[in-house]
Protein backbone atom coordinates (compact mmCIF):
# COMPACT_ATOMS: atom_id res chain seq x y z
CA UNK A 1 0.00 0.00 0.00
CA UNK A 2 1.11 3.29 -0.89
CA UNK A 3 1.46 6.63 0.93
CA UNK A 4 -0.75 8.21 -1.64
CA UNK A 5 -3.70 5.79 -1.00
CA UNK A 6 -7.27 8.23 -1.20
CA UNK A 7 -9.37 7.77 1.22
CA UNK A 8 -11.66 10.65 -0.03
CA UNK A 9 -13.82 11.15 -2.86
CA UNK A 10 -13.28 8.66 -5.67
CA UNK A 11 -15.48 9.32 -8.88
CA UNK A 12 -14.57 5.33 -9.78
CA UNK A 13 -16.35 3.50 -6.30
CA UNK A 14 -18.72 6.30 -5.74
CA UNK A 15 -19.82 6.62 -9.79
CA UNK A 16 -20.02 10.23 -9.19
CA UNK A 17 -22.66 10.60 -6.46
CA UNK A 18 -21.86 12.38 -3.03
CA UNK A 19 -24.59 11.44 -0.26
CA UNK A 20 -24.43 14.27 1.92
CA UNK A 21 -27.30 16.43 4.06
CA UNK A 22 -29.05 19.05 2.15
CA UNK A 23 -28.33 21.74 5.21
CA UNK A 24 -24.55 20.65 5.35
CA UNK A 25 -23.92 21.38 1.56
CA UNK A 26 -26.18 24.27 1.26
CA UNK A 27 -24.62 26.18 4.54
CA UNK A 28 -21.34 25.40 3.14
CA UNK A 29 -21.93 26.81 0.24
CA UNK A 30 -23.48 30.26 1.86
CA UNK A 31 -20.91 30.61 4.49
CA UNK A 32 -18.13 30.45 2.01
CA UNK A 33 -19.15 33.09 -0.64
CA UNK A 34 -20.61 35.77 1.59
CA UNK A 35 -21.12 38.66 0.02
CA UNK A 36 -21.27 41.78 1.62
CA UNK A 37 -22.73 45.12 1.75
CA UNK A 38 -20.58 47.79 3.36
CA UNK A 39 -22.76 49.90 4.86
CA UNK A 40 -20.14 52.72 5.59
CA UNK A 41 -21.08 55.66 7.49
CA UNK A 42 -18.53 56.46 9.68
CA UNK A 43 -14.69 55.60 10.61
CA UNK A 44 -15.46 52.13 11.07
CA UNK A 45 -15.52 52.10 7.30
CA UNK A 46 -11.81 52.57 6.95
CA UNK A 47 -11.12 49.66 8.81
CA UNK A 48 -13.67 47.68 6.62
CA UNK A 49 -11.38 48.72 3.71
CA UNK A 50 -8.39 47.92 5.22
CA UNK A 51 -9.71 44.42 5.67
CA UNK A 52 -10.69 43.99 2.00
CA UNK A 53 -6.93 45.05 1.08
CA UNK A 54 -4.13 42.56 0.71
CA UNK A 55 -2.29 42.93 4.40
CA UNK A 56 -5.63 41.97 6.08
CA UNK A 57 -7.28 40.25 2.87
CA UNK A 58 -10.64 38.78 3.74
CA UNK A 59 -11.18 37.35 0.60
CA UNK A 60 -9.22 34.58 2.13
CA UNK A 61 -13.06 33.98 3.81
CA UNK A 62 -14.59 34.23 0.40
CA UNK A 63 -16.39 37.73 1.54
CA UNK A 64 -13.75 40.25 -0.67
CA UNK A 65 -17.27 40.70 -3.20
CA UNK A 66 -18.46 44.10 -1.91
CA UNK A 67 -21.33 44.75 -3.62
CA UNK A 68 -22.83 48.37 -3.24
CA UNK A 69 -25.93 46.91 -4.28
CA UNK A 70 -28.34 45.42 -1.68
CA UNK A 71 -30.14 42.91 -4.33
CA UNK A 72 -26.97 41.51 -4.95
CA UNK A 73 -25.43 41.31 -1.09
CA UNK A 74 -26.67 38.94 1.64
CA UNK A 75 -24.51 40.61 4.57
CA UNK A 76 -24.79 43.91 5.85
CA UNK A 77 -21.94 45.10 7.68
CA UNK A 78 -22.79 48.47 9.82
CA UNK A 79 -19.61 50.20 10.10
CA UNK A 80 -20.23 53.27 12.15
CA UNK A 81 -22.43 55.95 13.92
CA UNK A 82 -25.86 55.16 12.55
CA UNK A 83 -28.29 58.68 12.74
CA UNK A 84 -31.53 59.00 13.32
CA UNK A 85 -31.82 60.65 9.86
CA UNK A 86 -29.53 57.71 7.96
CA UNK A 87 -31.83 55.25 10.22
CA UNK A 88 -34.68 54.82 7.74
CA UNK A 89 -32.04 53.90 4.57
CA UNK A 90 -30.10 51.45 7.01
CA UNK A 91 -33.45 49.99 7.08
CA UNK A 92 -34.32 50.27 3.60
CA UNK A 93 -31.63 48.70 2.58
CA UNK A 94 -31.76 45.79 4.49
CA UNK A 95 -35.52 45.40 3.30
CA UNK A 96 -34.33 45.19 0.28
CA UNK A 97 -31.32 42.62 0.67
CA UNK A 98 -32.86 38.94 -0.82
CA UNK A 99 -32.99 36.02 1.80
CA UNK A 100 -30.99 34.83 3.77
CA UNK A 101 -29.74 37.86 4.75
CA UNK A 102 -27.28 38.75 8.10
CA UNK A 103 -26.30 41.79 10.06
CA UNK A 104 -22.87 42.36 11.31
CA UNK A 105 -22.54 45.53 13.82
CA UNK A 106 -19.28 47.03 13.58
CA UNK A 107 -17.80 48.54 15.99
CA UNK A 108 -19.26 50.29 19.04
CA UNK A 109 -21.16 53.02 17.32
CA UNK A 110 -23.09 50.66 15.33
CA UNK A 111 -23.20 47.66 18.26
CA UNK A 112 -24.57 50.39 21.08
CA UNK A 113 -24.03 54.12 19.81
CA UNK A 114 -20.50 53.99 21.11
CA UNK A 115 -19.22 57.68 22.25
CA UNK A 116 -22.31 59.09 20.70
CA UNK A 117 -24.56 59.68 23.49
CA UNK A 118 -26.57 62.19 22.05
CA UNK A 119 -29.75 63.51 20.79
CA UNK A 120 -28.70 62.49 16.96
CA UNK A 121 -27.05 58.92 16.91
CA UNK A 122 -29.13 56.10 16.87
CA UNK A 123 -28.27 54.17 20.14
CA UNK A 124 -27.62 50.76 18.40
CA UNK A 125 -28.73 49.28 14.95
CA UNK A 126 -30.52 46.41 16.51
CA UNK A 127 -33.51 49.16 16.86
CA UNK A 128 -33.84 48.72 13.38
CA UNK A 129 -32.58 45.59 12.32
CA UNK A 130 -31.97 42.31 13.84
CA UNK A 131 -27.96 42.23 13.88
CA UNK A 132 -26.20 38.67 13.90
CA UNK A 133 -22.76 39.36 15.41
CA UNK A 134 -22.04 42.53 17.41
CA UNK A 135 -18.04 43.16 16.89
CA UNK A 136 -16.51 45.68 19.90
CA UNK A 137 -13.76 48.41 19.45
CA UNK A 138 -13.93 52.31 18.37
CA UNK A 139 -12.94 51.12 15.60
CA UNK A 140 -12.42 47.30 15.85
CA UNK A 141 -9.39 46.07 14.17
CA UNK A 142 -9.25 43.96 10.26
CA UNK A 143 -8.60 41.23 12.68
CA UNK A 144 -11.30 41.73 14.51
CA UNK A 145 -13.61 41.94 11.79
CA UNK A 146 -12.64 38.95 10.73
CA UNK A 147 -12.78 36.65 13.17
CA UNK A 148 -16.45 38.59 13.56
CA UNK A 149 -17.02 37.30 10.05
CA UNK A 150 -15.70 33.88 10.68
CA UNK A 151 -17.98 33.93 14.09
CA UNK A 152 -21.09 34.83 11.37
CA UNK A 153 -19.77 31.55 8.99
CA UNK A 154 -19.98 29.26 12.40
CA UNK A 155 -23.79 30.88 12.56
CA UNK A 156 -24.66 30.25 9.09
CA UNK A 157 -23.24 26.94 9.34
CA UNK A 158 -25.41 26.07 12.38
CA UNK A 159 -28.62 27.53 10.68
CA UNK A 160 -31.30 25.26 8.89
CA UNK A 161 -30.99 26.33 5.61
CA UNK A 162 -34.19 24.66 4.09
CA UNK A 163 -36.32 26.04 7.35
CA UNK A 164 -37.84 28.80 5.29
CA UNK A 165 -38.76 27.45 2.07
CA UNK A 166 -41.82 25.03 3.26
CA UNK A 167 -43.84 27.30 5.79
CA UNK A 168 -44.50 31.22 4.63
CA UNK A 169 -41.54 32.45 7.06
CA UNK A 170 -41.81 35.84 8.16
CA UNK A 171 -38.96 37.93 7.37
CA UNK A 172 -37.46 37.70 10.64
CA UNK A 173 -39.49 40.60 12.19
CA UNK A 174 -38.49 43.06 15.41
CA UNK A 175 -42.19 42.52 16.74
CA UNK A 176 -40.71 42.15 20.04
CA UNK A 177 -39.57 45.29 20.33
CA UNK A 178 -42.86 46.72 19.78
CA UNK A 179 -44.34 48.40 22.64
CA UNK B 1 -5.48 95.23 18.07
CA UNK B 2 -7.70 98.45 18.39
CA UNK B 3 -5.55 99.98 15.35
CA UNK B 4 -6.52 97.55 13.28
CA UNK B 5 -10.02 98.07 13.51
CA UNK B 6 -9.65 102.07 14.31
CA UNK B 7 -10.91 102.85 10.55
CA UNK B 8 -13.91 100.61 10.82
CA UNK B 9 -15.17 101.93 13.92
CA UNK B 10 -14.13 105.76 12.77
CA UNK B 11 -16.36 104.86 9.75
CA UNK B 12 -19.53 103.19 11.06
CA UNK B 13 -19.82 104.73 14.85
CA UNK B 14 -22.55 102.11 15.86
CA UNK B 15 -20.30 99.57 15.97
CA UNK B 16 -18.27 98.95 19.35
CA UNK B 17 -14.91 97.00 19.72
CA UNK B 18 -15.28 93.65 21.38
CA UNK B 19 -13.07 91.85 23.57
CA UNK B 20 -11.68 88.75 21.49
CA UNK B 21 -9.04 86.49 22.80
CA UNK B 22 -7.33 86.21 19.13
CA UNK B 23 -8.28 88.40 15.86
CA UNK B 24 -10.11 91.88 16.20
CA UNK B 25 -14.20 91.45 17.08
CA UNK B 26 -16.67 94.56 16.69
CA UNK B 27 -19.89 94.42 17.79
CA UNK B 28 -23.00 95.53 16.14
CA UNK B 29 -26.59 96.44 16.20
CA UNK B 30 -28.86 94.30 14.19
CA UNK B 31 -30.43 97.01 12.27
CA UNK B 32 -26.64 97.82 10.71
CA UNK B 33 -25.22 94.23 9.95
CA UNK B 34 -25.92 94.15 6.29
CA UNK B 35 -24.45 97.76 6.23
CA UNK B 36 -21.40 96.89 8.15
CA UNK B 37 -20.98 93.72 6.50
CA UNK B 38 -21.10 94.90 3.02
CA UNK B 39 -18.98 97.93 4.02
CA UNK B 40 -16.64 95.16 5.25
CA UNK B 41 -16.64 93.31 2.34
CA UNK B 42 -16.40 96.17 -0.49
CA UNK B 43 -14.06 98.73 1.36
CA UNK B 44 -12.09 96.81 3.77
CA UNK B 45 -11.16 93.70 1.34
CA UNK B 46 -12.76 91.10 4.02
CA UNK B 47 -13.98 88.95 0.74
CA UNK B 48 -14.09 85.71 2.38
CA UNK B 49 -16.61 84.69 5.30
CA UNK B 50 -14.83 81.77 7.42
CA UNK B 51 -17.60 80.73 9.48
CA UNK B 52 -20.99 81.93 10.30
CA UNK B 53 -22.70 80.76 13.75
CA UNK B 54 -24.33 81.45 16.83
CA UNK B 55 -24.24 81.79 20.61
CA UNK B 56 -26.97 80.83 22.86
CA UNK B 57 -26.57 82.88 26.29
CA UNK B 58 -29.97 81.20 27.59
CA UNK B 59 -30.60 83.71 30.38
CA UNK B 60 -29.14 86.78 28.98
CA UNK B 61 -30.55 89.40 27.23
CA UNK B 62 -30.71 89.27 24.14
CA UNK B 63 -30.48 85.80 24.08
CA UNK B 64 -29.20 85.04 20.92
CA UNK B 65 -25.65 86.12 19.21
CA UNK B 66 -24.58 85.94 15.85
CA UNK B 67 -21.30 85.54 14.83
CA UNK B 68 -19.36 86.06 11.27
CA UNK B 69 -16.09 85.28 11.25
CA UNK B 70 -14.12 87.42 8.06
CA UNK B 71 -10.80 87.00 6.49
CA UNK B 72 -9.31 89.19 3.65
CA UNK B 73 -7.51 87.73 1.23
CA UNK B 74 -5.37 90.62 0.40
CA UNK B 75 -4.69 92.22 3.80
CA UNK B 76 -4.49 88.49 5.00
CA UNK B 77 -6.36 89.65 8.11
CA UNK B 78 -9.28 88.27 10.16
CA UNK B 79 -12.07 90.04 12.06
CA UNK B 80 -15.24 89.00 13.83
CA UNK B 81 -18.30 90.84 13.97
CA UNK B 82 -20.90 90.20 16.74
CA UNK B 83 -24.53 90.72 16.38
CA UNK B 84 -27.22 90.10 19.05
CA UNK B 85 -30.58 88.65 17.04
CA UNK B 86 -33.73 91.00 17.57
CA UNK B 87 -36.45 88.31 19.94
CA UNK B 88 -36.09 85.79 21.95
CA UNK B 89 -38.02 82.21 21.42
CA UNK B 90 -37.80 83.20 17.76
CA UNK B 91 -34.96 85.40 17.20
CA UNK B 92 -34.62 87.38 13.83
CA UNK B 93 -31.30 87.85 12.40
CA UNK B 94 -30.71 89.29 8.45
CA UNK B 95 -29.60 86.93 5.88
CA UNK B 96 -25.80 87.32 4.56
CA UNK B 97 -26.42 84.91 1.49
CA UNK B 98 -26.80 88.07 -0.93
CA UNK B 99 -23.03 88.94 0.17
CA UNK B 100 -21.22 85.65 0.39
CA UNK B 101 -22.76 82.58 -1.31
CA UNK B 102 -21.14 79.91 1.34
CA UNK B 103 -23.65 81.96 3.75
CA UNK B 104 -26.60 79.97 2.77
CA UNK B 105 -25.56 76.44 4.50
CA UNK B 106 -24.27 78.24 7.62
CA UNK B 107 -27.34 80.08 8.20
CA UNK B 108 -29.45 77.28 7.32
CA UNK B 109 -27.41 75.21 10.05
CA UNK B 110 -27.57 77.94 12.77
CA UNK B 111 -31.79 77.75 11.99
CA UNK B 112 -31.82 74.07 12.62
CA UNK B 113 -29.42 74.29 15.44
CA UNK B 114 -30.32 77.68 16.86
CA UNK B 115 -33.92 78.45 15.30
CA UNK B 116 -32.32 81.60 14.57
CA UNK B 117 -34.65 83.11 11.51
CA UNK B 118 -32.68 84.60 8.78
CA UNK B 119 -34.91 87.53 7.35
CA UNK B 120 -33.99 87.34 3.36
CA UNK B 121 -32.69 83.72 3.28
CA UNK B 122 -33.57 82.28 -0.69
CA UNK B 123 -34.16 78.42 1.54
CA UNK B 124 -34.35 78.05 5.02
CA UNK B 125 -34.87 74.79 5.81
CA UNK B 126 -32.96 72.20 8.43
CA UNK B 127 -29.93 70.82 7.20
CA UNK B 128 -28.85 68.37 9.91
CA UNK B 129 -31.64 67.31 11.90
CA UNK B 130 -35.11 65.61 9.63
CA UNK B 131 -37.13 68.11 8.17
CA UNK B 132 -40.04 67.44 10.93
CA UNK B 133 -37.68 67.61 14.08
CA UNK B 134 -39.52 69.87 16.45
CA UNK B 135 -36.56 70.85 18.39
CA UNK B 136 -33.19 72.81 18.05
CA UNK B 137 -30.96 70.85 19.81
CA UNK B 138 -27.92 73.28 20.40
CA UNK B 139 -29.98 75.34 22.66
CA UNK B 140 -29.08 75.50 26.18
CA UNK B 141 -32.09 74.28 27.27
CA UNK B 142 -32.45 71.72 24.63
CA UNK B 143 -30.88 68.27 26.81
CA UNK B 144 -27.68 66.58 25.20
CA UNK B 145 -29.57 63.19 25.54
CA UNK B 146 -32.54 64.38 23.36
CA UNK B 147 -36.18 64.35 23.45
CA UNK B 148 -38.47 61.16 22.58
CA UNK B 149 -40.08 62.01 19.51
CA UNK B 150 -41.12 59.99 16.19
CA UNK B 151 -39.00 58.72 14.00
CA UNK B 152 -38.58 60.91 10.68
CA UNK B 153 -39.68 57.81 8.72
CA UNK B 154 -43.55 56.40 9.24
CA UNK B 155 -42.43 53.11 7.42
CA UNK B 156 -39.55 52.63 9.58
CA UNK B 157 -41.89 53.08 12.97
CA UNK B 158 -44.25 50.65 11.38
CA UNK B 159 -41.82 47.96 10.76
CA UNK B 160 -40.13 48.10 13.99
CA UNK B 161 -41.62 50.49 16.63
CA UNK B 162 -38.54 51.97 17.04
CA UNK B 163 -38.80 55.67 18.56
CA UNK B 164 -36.14 58.28 18.85
CA UNK B 165 -35.32 58.15 22.33
CA UNK B 166 -33.44 60.14 24.70
CA UNK B 167 -30.17 58.19 24.74
CA UNK B 168 -29.37 56.47 27.63
CA UNK B 169 -26.07 59.40 29.64
CA UNK B 170 -24.96 56.72 32.45
CA UNK B 171 -22.92 59.23 33.94
CA UNK B 172 -21.92 61.24 30.95
CA UNK B 173 -21.87 63.40 29.16
CA UNK B 174 -18.34 61.41 28.40
CA UNK B 175 -15.08 63.64 28.63
CA UNK B 176 -11.25 63.06 27.93
CA UNK B 177 -9.27 64.62 30.46
CA UNK B 178 -6.86 67.36 29.05
CA UNK B 179 -4.29 66.75 32.14
CA UNK B 180 -2.57 63.82 33.65
CA UNK B 181 -0.98 60.82 31.83
CA UNK B 182 -2.14 59.58 28.84
CA UNK B 183 -3.83 56.59 31.26
CA UNK B 184 -5.73 59.11 32.37
CA UNK B 185 -7.25 60.45 29.77
CA UNK B 186 -9.15 57.81 28.66
CA UNK B 187 -12.84 59.40 28.23
CA UNK B 188 -14.83 58.36 31.28
CA UNK B 189 -18.73 60.07 32.40
CA UNK B 190 -18.15 63.20 33.97
CA UNK B 191 -20.41 61.66 37.38
CA UNK B 192 -19.56 57.87 37.55
CA UNK B 193 -21.67 57.68 40.56
CA UNK B 194 -24.77 56.55 38.49
CA UNK B 195 -25.23 54.08 35.47
CA UNK B 196 -28.46 52.92 33.97
CA UNK B 197 -28.84 49.83 36.88
CA UNK B 198 -28.09 52.90 39.56
CA UNK B 199 -30.06 55.05 39.08
CA UNK B 200 -29.00 58.69 39.49
CA UNK B 201 -30.44 59.88 43.31
CA UNK B 202 -30.27 63.54 43.69
CA UNK B 203 -31.28 65.53 40.14
CA UNK B 204 -31.91 68.90 40.83
CA UNK B 205 -31.72 69.54 36.78
CA UNK B 206 -32.14 66.08 35.30
CA UNK B 207 -30.22 66.23 31.80
CA UNK B 208 -33.92 64.59 30.71
CA UNK B 209 -36.21 66.71 31.99
CA UNK B 210 -38.13 68.38 29.07
CA UNK B 211 -38.54 71.88 29.86
CA UNK B 212 -41.78 73.76 29.18
CA UNK B 213 -41.19 76.50 26.96
CA UNK B 214 -39.22 73.77 24.16
CA UNK B 215 -42.39 72.64 23.25
CA UNK B 216 -43.65 76.21 21.63
CA UNK B 217 -40.17 76.09 19.20
CA UNK B 218 -40.16 75.00 15.64
S1 LIG C 1 -17.01 52.80 16.73
FE1 LIG C 1 -15.41 54.37 16.80
S2 LIG C 1 -14.30 54.11 14.88
FE2 LIG C 1 -16.28 53.09 14.64
S3 LIG C 1 -17.65 54.59 13.74
FE3 LIG C 1 -17.87 54.71 15.95
S4 LIG C 1 -16.46 56.33 16.58
FE4 LIG C 1 -15.85 55.68 14.52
Amino acid sequence: MTATTDFGYNSKVEGEVIVSRADAVINWVRRHSVWPMPMGLACCAIELMAAGGSRFDISRFGMEVMRFSPRQSDCMIVAGTVTYKMAQVVRRIYDQMAEPKWVVAMGACASSGGMYRSYAALQGVDRIVPVDVYISGCPPRPEALLDGMMQLQEKINREKSLGGVFKNRPVRDLSFQKK
Amino acid sequence: MTAQIQPILEAHPDLTERSSADNPAVNCPQGKVLEVLTYLKEEQGFDFLCDLTAIDHLDVEPRFEVVYNLFSTQRHEYIRVVTPCSGVTDPICASVVSLWGTADWHEREAFDLFGIQFDGHPDLRRILMWDSYPYHPLRKDFPLAGIEVDFPSEELMEQTGARVKAAPMAGGPFHASQSGSILDREPRGADESWNEHNEKTESPESTTDIPGDLEEGQ
